[in-house]
């Protein structure tokens, strides 16, 4: 069986269209694609709102579906924008009709699977004396932690996938879904070995990252048997090496060797990559670790209040040489009209210095000042937004301000972008990283069968 | 003691990848590279890049890199810090925490000559 995986995350920058059409002329038998990622912080799924522009994903819709129709084979879209709440998969879905009347296709039978969880249900569950256990560190799951919780998603497995085909579904859309169980589904529906399957899901679920040179949006041809995985780029310039594949699947995870679902573990410490010619490699050797009991990672954002922005410079080497103290300064008054910050229910200021640790924040090792100049992003996060307004213009007006013992100047310490705050999206938090078990990894999923065309 | 055999190279011009990004919402992983099997190999050495040196130049406390491995099949260093606070929060200034990989570059690492 050959998967054909054409975008690492859907919509969020245009897919490719001509390694895109090599893959659609190699006769894949199906088009796996997943949409989301936590990598774009917290506010989408908390505030529920698409992070992509929906012109890049109705292209890549428009992609697939197409695709799909035209050589007759199912199509697996996750994750739908970005998050995968009920309402990303409702707007996958229409999008979805929308190429389908206006190509005047044939009617399709889509599936839509729902992977929001509500609070009340998980509340329920604490009630019942279950732990939901908090992953890589946190805390398990307290009710005060759902009271700070916007919204919560269930990242699904392959079996509610499996269940929609088997209900006689060509389309699938569904809400989170983890990458591997997605490209996973439809070989475990033919039989094809577990270990393989997820494995073939964690080396395809970026796409053309998987091959060299780098080259983001071009597509992968993934080739299952039972006895290994072949993965080939459709980009002539690419390259699935040894080395490559390799390096992939290490990609954007704690420890190299083990891949979570919620029926267990892919263990990739036996794996190995052999070369077949120059562009393709083979892999085996992957395990899988059946878990004794089912369970269902959720991810949850919730809303820590509202947020402004200003932006300046410091160009004065005086200035500069006292920075500390200047930011101390502006915080003080702050601090005198609203208290101090990060009490709860209250504010919070930060001060992203770029020329000193703007990018790194305290990981940044260096701590001297050698430019001529600093740019620094003031970060207000109020209850109100009138609130953070003020807290913005507070902090960054009284840099201007600063009493210093050398200064040369009067009131100009610092210069203004323009001298204006930035009403920035709402401050969301990652509340929610946690593991819940679960008798079926089907239960916190819903299903819904339509016909489009 | 070889050290009048070694070589010490920086690690930037040892790797052929050096690379930072998240790892879910509550860590950045680091993965280092190397094409060369020989500088591989002095990369893990008690010299080499070590989860003590990373923890030092990061001023970081050793329990908050939580995974550091050799991950063979791919020649590489990988190793996994706990995050401060979760990406995306308030404050933090790299959401896909993709530059935080610069202060690996000038690691030195004692090289064996080739006999």
């Amino acid at each position: 069986m050959r998967l054909m995986s054409p975008t690492g995350h859907l919509g969020f920058t245009p897919i490719e269209p001509g390694s895109f059409e090599s893959g659609l002329a190699a006769k894949p038998d199906a088009i796996v694609a997943d949409s989301g990622s936590c990598d774009i912080g917290p506010y989408p799924l908390g505030a529920d709102h698409a992070h992509s522009p929906r012109e890049w994903q109705m292209h890549d819709i428009d992609l697939i579906v197409r695709g799909a129709r035209e050589l007759g084979i199912p199509a697996i879209i996750g994750s739908a924008s970005d998050t995968g709440t009920d309402r990303g998969v409702d707007e996958y879905v229409e999008m979805v009709r929308e190429v389908i009347e206006r190509e005047k296709l044939s009617p399709v039978r889509v599936a839509a699977i729902y992977s929001e969880v509500d609070p009340d249900v998980l509340r329920g569950v604490l009630k019942d004396g279950v732990t939901i256990a908090g992953l890589n560190g946190r805390k398990d799951m307290t009710p005060e932690l759902l009271d700070r919780t916007a919204r919560v998603v269930g990242v699904m497995g392959a079996e509610p996938i499996i269940d929609a085909f088997d209900a006689g579904a060509e389309i699938v859309i569904t809400g989170r879904s983890s990458d591997s169980s997605i490209f996973a589904a439809l070989p475990l529906r033919a039989g094809y070995p577990k270990p393989l399957a997820y494995c073939l899901g964690k080396l395809l679920e970026c796409a053309s990252f998987c091959a060299e040179p780098y080259m983001g949006k071009e597509t992968i041809i993934g080739d299952i048997s039972d006895d290994g995985l072949i993965l080939e780029p459709m980009h002539p310039g690419q390259r699935c090496t040894p080395a490559s594949v390799a390096g992939h699947a290490m990609y954007e995870r704690i420890d190299p060797f083990t891949e979570t679902v919620p029926t267990g573990s892919l263990d990739l410490r036996d794996i190995r990559y052999e070369a077949i010619d120059e562009r393709r490699t083979r892999v085996t050797g992957a395990n899988f670790i059946e878990a004794p009991t089912p369970s269902i990672k959720l991810e949850g954002s919730g809303k820590l209040g509202e947020r402004a922005l200003a932006i300046m410079g410091i160009r004065d080497p005086i200035t500069l040489s006292y920075l500390d103290d200047v930011i101390a300064f502006a915080r003080r008054k702050v601090e005198d009209r609203f208290g101090p910050a990060g009490q709860p229910g209250g504010y919070e200021l930060f001060y992203h210095v770029f020329g000193r640790n703007g990018v790194m924040g305290y990981l940044e090792p260096v701590t001297e000042i050698t430019s001529h100049e600093i740019g620094i992003v003031v970060e207000a996060v109020a209850p109100s937004r009138a609130m953070a307004d003020e807290i913005a213009a507070m902090g960054s007006r009284n840099m201007f301000y600063a009493r210093l013992p050398e200064v040369k100047g009067t009131a100009g310490g610092a210069s203004f972008f323009s001298d204006e705050i930035l009403q920035a999206r709402p401050g969301y938090e990652w509340t929610i990283n946690h593991v819940v078990p679960v008798n079926d990894p089907r239960s916190l999923f819903r299903t819904r069968h339509l016909t489009l065309g | 003691m070889t050290a009048n055999t070694d070589t010490k190279m920086k690690l930037r011009d040892l790797a052929s990848t050096i690379r930072s990004k998240n790892a879910g919402v509550d860590h950045i992983t680091f993965d280092v590279i190397f094409r060369n099997p020989r500088y591989f190999e002095a990369a893990q050495g008690s010299d080499g890049l070590t989860a003590e040196r990373v923890a030092t130049v990061y001023r970081i406390q050793p329990e908050d890199i939580v995974s550091f491995v050799a991950f063979e099949p791919a020649q590489a260093i990988k190793f996994t810090i706990r995050r401060r606070r979760p990406s995306g929060s308030p404050g933090e200034p790299d959401v896909f925490g993709s530059q935080m990989y610069p202060p690996l570059f000038d690691i030195e690492i004692p090289v064996p000559n080739p006999a």
